[in-house]
C-alpha cells in the first residue's frame, strides 16, 4: 500500500512539473516534449483509476496522434532562418492574477465541499462494459461521432491544402 | 489509500497551468498546447467522479468523447493556424487582429 | 492491473537501456572538436541548406488523415471485445460508422491527397488557365 502511495505522488509531481515547463518554457519545441510528458503521467494516473482501456487510449490518441500534430504545427511554422524556435509572452502579472484567483476558488470549492462517501470499487476490466454501452446506450453519439471525424476530414484536409488555388 | 480529493487537486493544478499557458504564450500552437493540457484536466475529474463516486463508468464514456472531441479540434487548429502561418508568415495572435488584408 | 506493473517495469528497463548506453557513450566517447563535425550529417555529403527546413504541408495532411483512422480504430477495440455477444446487430451499427467514415478517405483519395507527387488536374481547360 505504502509503495503505490509513494508511486502516486511521483506520477503526480512529474505531471505538474512537466505542465509547468508547457506553460512556462521558452522554445516552443520543448513545450511540446514537455507536454509529452505530461499526457504519459496523464495515462499513469488513469491506470490507478482502474480506467484501463482510457490510459492506452491516451497514449494511442494523445501522444501518437495529437502531439504529433502539434510537432508538426510547431515544425511547420517557424521561420526557416530562425532556427531559436523562441516564443514571445505576453506579460506575465495578468496571467499570475488570473490564476491566482481561479486557485483560490478552485482550493475553496476541494477544500469546502460536502463530498459524497466514496466508495472503493475493485477493478474489472472496462474494455468490454465499453463495448456494450457504445452498443446499446452511447449509440447516437458513437454513429454521430462518425460523422463529426468526417467533418473534421474533410474541413482540415480541405484548409490544409490550398497550395494550387494560391497560385 | 489515494483519496478523490487528490486526483483533484493535480487535475486542477493542471487546469491552472494551462489556463496559464493561454495568457502566457502569443504563439498559437503554444495556447492550443493550454487547451490541450485544460481538457486532459477535465478528463482526469470525470474519471476520478467516475470511479469514486459514480456506481457504472459513465464518467469514462465521457471522457472517451472528449479524447475525441480534443482530436478533432487540435486537427482543425492545426490547418486554421497552417492557414495564417501561409497568409501572413506570423502566428502571433496579438497581431492577427484582422478577418481580411 | 497487475499486467500494468508489467508495462511500467518495461517503462523503466526502456529508460534505463537508454540511460546505459548514454552514460558509456559518455564514457568511451573522445571528445576532439572540429569545424566538421558541427555539420549535419548528410551521408557524408556536404549539407546543403539547415538542418532546421521547413516542413512540407503534406506531411500535415497526411499526418491528419491517420489520427482521423487512429481514432476510428479506437472504437474498434471495445466492439471487437463484445462482437460475439452482439452479433449482427454490432456487425450493423459498426458498418454505418466505418461507411460514413469511408466517405471521407474517397474524398481525400479522390482529390488525390495521398498522393506524394500530385497528379495534374485531369480537366484541360483547367491546366491551360493556369498557363502550365
Amino acid at each position: 500500500m505504502e509503495a503505490k502511495e509513494l508511486l502516486f505522488l511521483f506520477i503526480a509531481i512529474v505531471t505538474i512539473a512537466s505542465a509547468g515547463l508547457v506553460a512556462f518554457s521558452n522554445k516552443l519545441i520543448h513545450s511540446a516534449f514537455a507536454l509529452m510528458a505530461t499526457f504519459v503521467g496523464f495515462a499513469a494516473l488513469y491506470v490507478f483509476l482502474s480506467a484501463d482501456f482510457l490510459a492506452v487510449t491516451q497514449i494511442v490518441v494523445y501522444v501518437g496522434g495529437i502531439l504529433i500534430l502539434i510537432l508538426f504545427g510547431v515544425m511547420m511554422t517557424h521561420r526557416i532562418y530562425d532556427t531559436t524556435l523562441k516564443t514571445i509572452h505576453n506579460p506575465l502579472a495578468m496571467g499570475i492574477i488570473s490564476a491566482a484567483a481561479l486557485a483560490v476558488i478552485l482550493g475553496l470549492v476541494i477544500y469546502r465541499s460536502p463530498w459524497a462517501a466514496t466508495v472503493d470499487k475493485p477493478f474489472v476490466p472496462t474494455t468490454s462494459i465499453i463495448g456494450a454501452e457504445i452498443l446499446t446506450n452511447y449509440l447516437l453519439p458513437f454513429e454521430l461521432v462518425s460523422v463529426l471525424l468526417l467533418g473534421v476530414l474533410i474541413g482540415a484536409v480541405f484548409l490544409a491544402r490550398t497550395e494550387e488555388h494560391k497560385k | 489509500m489515494i483519496s478523490l480529493q487528490s486526483y483533484l487537486i493535480i487535475s486542477a493544478v493542471v487546469f491552472i497551468l494551462g489556463i496559464l499557458t493561454i495568457l502566457y504564450k502569443k504563439n498559437a500552437v503554444g495556447i492550443l498546447m493550454g487547451v490541450e493540457l485544460i481538457l486532459n484536466s477535465v478528463n482526469l475529474n470525470f474519471l476520478a467522479f467516475s470511479k469514486y463516486i459514480d456506481a457504472h463508468i459513465n464518467g469514462q464514456l465521457v471522457a472517451i468523447f472528449i479524447i475525441i472531441l480534443a482530436a478533432s479540434e487540435a486537427a482543425v487548429a492545426l490547418a486554421i493556424i497552417l492557414n495564417l502561418y501561409r497568409d501572413r508568415a506570423n502566428i502571433d495572435v496579438t497581431q492577427v487582429d484582422q478577418m481580411k488584408n | 492491473m497487475v499486467a500494468f506493473y508489467i508495462v511500467l517495469l518495461f517503462f523503466l528497463i526502456g529508460m534505463l537501456i537508454v540511460g546505459i548506453t548514454l552514460v558509456i557513450s559518455r564514457i568511451l566517447q573522445s571528445r576532439k572538436s572540429y569545424p566538421e563535425k558541427y555539420i549535419p550529417y548528410e551521408c557524408g555529403e556536404l549539407p546543403q541548406g539547415e538542418a532546421w527546413i521547413q516542413f512540407n504541408n503534406r506531411f500535415y495532411i497526411i499526418a491528419l488523415i491517420f489520427l482521423i483512422f487512429d481514432v476510428e480504430i479506437l472504437f474498434m477495440f471495445p466492439w471487437a471485445v463484445v462482437f460475439d455477444t452482439f452479433g449482427m446487430l454490432a456487425f450493423i451499427e459498426m458498418l454505418i460508422f466505418v461507411v460514413i467514415l469511408l466517405v471521407g478517405l474517397a474524398y481525400v483519395w479522390a482529390k488525390g491527397d495521398l498522393e506524394w507527387v500530385k497528379p495534374k488536374p485531369k480537366l484541360a481547360h483547367l491546366a491551360k488557365k493556369k498557363g502550365a
